[in-house]
């Protein structure tokens, strides 16, 4: 055999598509920052890419009217579990917003922030709450008012699955926490009422936008278990008047939290500026943003201004289920009670 | 690396044909890229899964759940595999044997389920094939549910592997020397016999190849069955939402667990594939 030639193997078609790769390389890396404008990276859930679009504006037009700073806060949504996991490998988060703060304790576990960091903020770091809602068909044809409904015969539930949906976690609980409120109940009658339930739903979404698009646009099922926000949003601007909101005797308080990634914006000295925005998330221009768009604002007074939108209703905590620690453990952990719904 | 028993080339297994130069270095650069795009991350995979125990390694892949994805996500791509070999095959026949107008539109098209986000195909076809859809309302009233079963994930799969068909076999039939089949009608074969005994052996080893592309893709798509499966467990959960499932509650050695498992799976069908083809080829050219 003949030695090696160079240049005998450089057949022009190699060399573009090198040529085009090196190209391709250099559109995928991002441009370098503009000198004088700080950026932070906010890491968030699904459905907050609305209400984070107007937090943003709000917050960058008072930090340039107060300081004169031009900061650019950077979106970056997905499933809550997924955008943690994102973190813990290396998105440089300066701070996270999550639907539940079990991936914000994953991230502490991960020594990107201190173990306190629900502490650090008011309300337990949840500057806006939620709750678990029906979303029903227009006049509520199958009659679904309350849990044990959406456990009859005949009836078609919508929820995501809460294995992948944060969520999905908080319908979960809301469904067990009635069962276990019934007089006489144990555990055993808990999960048989949420095994009925799941019984029903004949499709697991893996996110809370799928579900809705399969309740909403596919017409599948009676009756979406959906966040408050997100059914206010369904009933407002998705479904033109085609469902309605049934608010359940028992519910659960979702708390999606918030908190400043310290090891990331230590290092990129933004820790200061991270902390102000979560901080405006509490003033009243930030909450009045919040119940703008669905989410119960923690402020008394604005509460009050948007009290038609909230109707009061009995609601648990993560607290009642010993932390989403224990809960975790309890329910979604592979084996835990969801999973022996579906292995009998 | 080096080779200096050039000597003995053309008698072993080592082998050059044609004369340009080149052997060792395009060799070489084949076993870094090799290393560098595919070797290393799957590597990474069995170092993940090793952090697993033999035990908590059986237990969390032979679980039921786990057992019924597989079957699942191997079956379903089986059967669109099958389902577009026929399909691939008449598209190619009619792209390469026939000239009308549209033709070359019609040839590009066949190119788009490579193209297009996975998502947007589960989401469009989802829309199709649902109860309110254009095409799953007439279905309807027969009691057939297409989307939200696992028949949703085979349209899904035969739809992302479809052209890996067309385009495996369609060069095979250009090249196809017409004067055979004419042969072999001049000496009194029925079509079907010339189709049969002339035409699909010179086809078979490149249709098969494509049968193993499709089967490959289908394996491991999970953008656009997702939307259109249901996802429920034990019945149209696909491995690859198991595995997501899993990442989810960061459990990233069952992942890794599962993911080896389908790897390995998938590495022996397509071996299998792969030495039936080169053994159809063989009696083929005989």
């Amino acid at each position: 055999m003949q030695q090696p030639r160079p240049n005998s193997s450089a057949t022009p078609i190699p060399v573009l598509g090198l040529i085009l790769a090196i190209l391709g390389l250099a559109a995928c890396t991002p441009s370098a920052p503009v000198p004088g404008q700080v950026e932070l990276l906010n890491v968030s859930y699904d459905p907050t890419r609305a209400l984070f679009e107007d937090i943003n504006q709000a917050f960058a037009a008072e930090t340039r009217s107060r300081s004169g700073i031009e900061v650019v806060i950077n979106q970056s949504h997905g499933g809550s579990a997924k955008q943690a996991r994102g973190v813990l490998d290396g998105l440089e988060a300066d701070v996270v917003t999550l639907a539940l703060g079990y991936d914000i304790d994953v991230l502490a576990r991960g020594q990107l922030l201190s173990a306190n960091w629900q502490e650090r903020l008011p309300n337990n770091s949840a500057p806006y709450t939620s709750t678990v809602v029906f979303l029903v068909r227009k006049g509520n044809p199958k009659h679904i008012l309350d849990w044990p409904d959406l456990s009859r015969a005949g009836i078609g539930v919508v929820t995501p699955n809460p294995k992948t949906s944060g969520g999905a976690r908080w319908n979960y609980l809301a469904a067990w926490a009635y069962a276990m409120q019934q007089p006489g109940a144990d555990e055993a009658s808990a999960r048989a009422f949420v095994s009925a339930i799941f019984a029903n739903v004949s499709v697991l979404d893996s996110g809370a936008r799928g579900s809705t698009t399969t309740f909403v646009e596919r017409g599948i099922g009676d009756v979406l278990l959906a966040w408050e926000s997100e059914a206010l949003l369904a009933e407002s601007e998705l479904g033109d008047g085609a469902f309605d909101i049934v608010i359940p005797s028992l519910s659960i308080l979702a708390e999606p939290v918030v908190a400043v990634v310290d090891r990331v914006s230590e290092r990129r000295g933004t820790t200061a500026l991270a902390r102000a925005y979560l901080e405006f998330l509490y003033t009243p221009a930030g909450q009045e943003i919040i119940a703008r768009h669905h989410y119960r604002p923690r402020d008394p007074l604005v509460a009050a201004r948007h009290a038609a939108q909230f109707p009061v209703l009995n609601l648990v905590s993560i607290a009642d289920f010993g932390g989403w620690e224990a809960a975790h453990r309890a329910h979604f952990a592979d084996g835990g009670s969801f999973d022996r719904i579906y292995l009998k | 690396m080096t080779i200096s028993a050039s000597a003995s080339f053309s008698r072993s297994r080592w082998r050059v044909s044609g004369s340009l130069p080149g052997f060792g270095p395009s060799l070489g650069y084949t076993l870094l890229y090799l290393s560098l795009i595919v070797l290393i991350p799957l590597s990474m995979i069995l170092l993940r899964t090793s952090e697993l125990s033999f035990v908590e390694f059986i237990a969390k892949v032979g679980s039921p759940r786990a057992l019924a994805s597989l079957r699942i996500s191997f079956g379903c791509a089986l059967i669109a595999a099958a389902i577009n070999m026929p399909i691939g095959l008449l598209l190619a026949w009619v792209i390469s044997r026939y000239s009308f107008p549209g033709r070359r539109l019609v040839d590009a098209l066949i190119d788009l389920p490579i193209a297009l986000p996975t998502a947007v195909a589960g989401i469009a076809l989802t829309a199709l094939y649902a109860r309110n859809g254009w095409l799953g309302q007439w279905l309807e009233p027969f009691g057939i549910q297409l989307a939200f079963s696992p028949a949703g994930i085979v349209i899904a799969l035969v739809f992302v592997g479809l052209p890996f068909v067309v385009r495996t076999v369609q060069p095979v039939l250009q090249d196809i020397e017409h004067e055979q089949e004419e042969a072999a009608a001049s000496l009194g074969a029925t079509p079907l016999q010339t189709f049969l005994r002339v035409s699909l052996p010179s086809i078979a080893p490149a249709l098969l190849t494509g049968f193993a592309l499709a089967f490959a893709r289908g394996v491991g798509e999970y953008g656009s069955v997702i939307f259109i499966a249901g996802n429920m467990p034990m019945i149209s959960e696909i491995t690859p939402l198991l595995i997501v499932t899993q990442l989810e509650q960061y459990d990233y050695a069952g992942a890794t667990a599962l993911a080896l498992v389908m790897l390995l799976s998938s590495f022996a069908l397509l071996l299998l594939i792969n030495s039936l083809q080169a053994w159809l080829a063989r009696r083929g050219r005989r």
